[in-house]
């Protein structure tokens, strides 16, 4: 299996502060990864850092084959994140968000109303503008836009936070496709048992740092992390 | 070409349903021009006389607002990092966000220039040069505008800073622009073609800079 | 790169900053500087002749007078200023083309001193203009409005880098705005040109005030002095700025150390599971 996700002593700073203090990760190809840890450990950060969107400010790390030196321009476009800004654009309706993210990834029309087809998104809702939609339903919104776009490598960052029943059963299903296509998922979340059902390792982040990346659960790639 | 009218398009139905620059820059560029023909004195042929310069100090301060507001929709919600993500050309987000810029300040100039015509008793007697140097200096103060705007972006101090950056260079662009005005209204004996050259030249040249420049910044960003 | 960085800060033992940003290169430019201050104050203000000179009318005198004494400082601070404005778009656009926060902080201190020695020009030009043209500004001149419109812009220059931030996302930003600044210069220069079609600065002055040797000799020496301050300047304001970058720097050590201290106490009993080598 391929090397999805390599760190090496990877140190981040977000406003001077080492939100990342040298992370070592390694993640295989097609791994669904659970990142843990408390508040302020530096799951956001790292999920930012590996989308390319956070320079490594010490280490070295490649994501997807990319260096995260210098070539994180051919990175972006591989990797989707959903975060706690869900980079949506709230005077435009849920219909041309999604018509406009998926023009500029090349897909279709067909696969934009499917995508909201899969997160239950209900017709009322796609012609009404982002600004009028709960949170649980932007966030829905958010993760259809990552599912058109068809990442190798997903970021989630605590991608059940504020669903129902329904929006979470939904992500999840979203991460299981995602996976069984071969896409590699990293999913920071507080939500252990609706996160760990999907997930095949868990690695626990404390104080910008991994402080165990042991606990390896029925995951077949456990093995290939130290090769 | 097609990500970027694919942005520029964006920009511009993003302004057809928030309406900002319509009900907050547009009244904003007319009650301008009604402060500055009180600042005259409201004297009939002063006000003919300085209608270009008076229009395009208009213009430029109603496109300091405008560029903020282009940089405002892409920084709420950061999707600015969504553009980065979907892996576009810098140049290319650019040249959309520069192009939807020019035409919204096109349309404010067009109702800034009928406000000219009825409150300063202007008379346009080029027209093709009005418009042909409105064009021109349209199109660099976009690309101007988008550039720096996007400098001052990420930062708190937005609505401070870029004015301090950006009126420094829209100087050539207000004596350039005022001068061709003053010929296409006949308020001054000068050719304003060479200055339609003059705002021609000041468009390339930040265009061709912005288009060039815009990656390092939003990489910056990054 | 050594000659900026002289021997006393990189000599340092890592872990004591240096007290002082001096070195024996520093020290005797100083001291050549100062010399030379004190050599041109001499020369202006006692050597040098007055500008005077027969008029058209019998007995009257037409000339600057003392007012010329202003070009002493005037000219050469207009020079310096466009050299080290110069300077700092070259650096900018060598950053961008290279990164290497050399580069940056380079840019940062021309950028300083050239404002500070533009708002000497255009000061001392005021001063000067007001006995001499009978005002103290003149819209109808190229190189004012082109200097004051040059001052402006790197004012937000300097705005921009005053913004904090992280460190190379400043210098990237910097670097566009200050190369910026120099693309913006000659448009500036050509528009004022014909917007008034005139001009009161004498194209030569030289020529025109009929130089006798010790105002040339002043003038050339003030050149050469001031040259001498603003490399003085530089280097120190340089060193500031790399001391800067040092202390950022120790600060973000002692900061990670105490990151990992925070990681070692959450969990004490698998500390060393993923940060081993």
């Amino acid at each position: 299996m391929e090397s999805a996700v390599w760190l090496r002593d990877a140190v981040c700073c977000r406003g001077g502060f080492p939100a990342l203090a040298g992370v070592d990760l390694d993640v295989t190809e097609g791994e669904v990864l659970l990142l843990r840890g408390p508040n302020g450990a530096g799951k956001t950060t790292l999920l930012r850092l590996l989308a390319g969107l956070a320079s490594l400010d010490g280490g070295r790390g490649t994501v997807l084959g990319c260096d995260l030196g210098g070539e994180r321009r051919e990175l972006r476009p591989q990797v989707g994140l959903l975060g706690h800004d869900l980079m949506l654009y709230e005077d435009l309706t849920v219909t041309e968000n999604l018509r406009f993210f998926a023009a500029l990834a090349g897909a279709s029309e067909t696969e934009a109303r499917a995508a909201l087809e899969r997160l239950e998104v209900s017709a009322r809702l796609r012609e009404v503008s982002l600004r009028r939609l709960s949170a649980g339903q932007r966030k829905r919104i958010a993760a259809a836009v990552l599912a058109v776009r068809r990442p190798r490598l997903w970021l989630l960052d605590e991608p059940h936070a504020g669903l129902d029943e329904s929006g979470r059963a939904a992500v999840s299903g979203l991460v299981r496709d995602a996976a069984a296509r071969g896409a590699t998922v990293l999913l920071a979340s507080h939500e252990a048992p609706a996160a760990s059902e999907v997930a095949t390792r868990t690695v626990h982040l404390a104080g910008g740092i991994v402080v165990s990346a042991a606990e390896a659960a029925v995951s077949p790639s456990a093995e290939a992390r130290d090769a | 070409m097609r990500e970027a009218l694919l942005v520029a398009a964006k920009d511009l139905r993003i302004e057809m349903r928030s309406r900002v620059l319509l009900f907050q820059v547009a009244p904003f560029a007319v009650a301008t021009l009604v402060l500055l023909g009180f600042a005259l004195d409201a004297d009939r042929s002063a006000l003919r006389n300085f209608s270009p310069g008076l229009f395009w100090v208009a213009v430029l301060l109603t496109a300091l607002l405008a560029a903020q507001r282009s940089v405002a929709v892409e920084h709420a919600g950061r999707a600015a990092d969504a553009l980065l993500l979907s892996g576009v050309g810098p140049a290319r987000i650019f040249a959309g966000k520069a192009l939807a810029l020019a035409a919204q300040l096109a349309a404010l100039e067009v109702g800034l220039g009928v406000a000219m015509v009825v409150l300063y008793d202007a008379r346009i007697e080029h027209f093709g040069l009005a418009v042909a140097s409105a064009a021109a200096a349209t199109v660099g103060i976009a690309a101007a505008g988008t550039l720096y705007g996007v400098l001052a972006a990420p930062m708190g101090v937005r609505e401070t800073l870029l004015p301090v950056m950006l009126l420094p260079v829209f100087a050539p662009v207000l004596i350039g622009a005022t001068r061709a005005f003053g010929d296409a209204l006949g308020t001054a004996a000068t050719n304003g073609w060479a200055w339609f050259g003059l705002l021609g030249l000041f468009a390339l040249v930040y265009a061709v800079f912005g288009a060039l420049a815009y990656g390092p910044l939003l990489e910056a960003e990054a | 790169m050594s000659i900026l960085l002289g021997r006393s800060p990189d000599r340092q033992p890592p872990g004591a900053a240096p007290a002082h940003t001096g070195s024996r290169t520093t020290r005797l430019l100083g001291g050549l500087a100062l010399a030379g201050l004190v050599g041109l104050g001499l020369c202006a203000f006692v050597f040098s002749p007055a500008d005077s000179r027969p008029g058209p009318e019998a007995g009257a005198r037409i000339g600057q007078f003392d007012a010329v004494r202003l070009m002493y400082v005037h000219v050469p601070a207009a020079i310096w200023t466009y050299a080290a404005l110069g300077a700092c778009a070259l650096a900018s656009a060598v950053y961008l083309w290279h990164r290497g926060a050399w580069w940056d902080r380079l840019a940062h201190a021309c950028a300083e001193i050239g404002v500070v020695l533009c708002a000497v020009t255009l000061l001392t030009g005021m001063i000067w203009g007001r006995p001499v043209w009978g005002t103290w500004w003149e819209w109808g001149d190229v190189r004012l409005v082109t200097t004051l419109v040059l001052f402006l812009a790197y004012a937000g220059y300097l705005a921009l880098r005053s913004v904090p931030g992280a460190p190379e996302a400043r210098a990237r930003r910097s670097a566009v705005l200050g190369l910026g600044g120099a693309v913006l210069i000659p448009i500036v220069n050509r528009s004022v040109e014909w917007w008034e079609n005139r001009t009161l600065h004498q194209q030569s002055t030289l020529e025109e005030l009929r130089i006798e040797d010790l105002t040339l000799f002043t003038l050339v020496l003030g050149i050469f002095v001031m040259g001498a301050v603003v490399l003085w300047l530089a280097v120190h304001r340089f060193r500031v700025a790399w001391l800067e970058a040092e202390a950022e720097s120790a600060g973000l050590q002692a900061a990670l150390a105490e990151r990992r201290a925070e990681a070692a106490a959450a969990e004490p009993g698998a500390g060393a599971g993923g940060s081993g080598p």
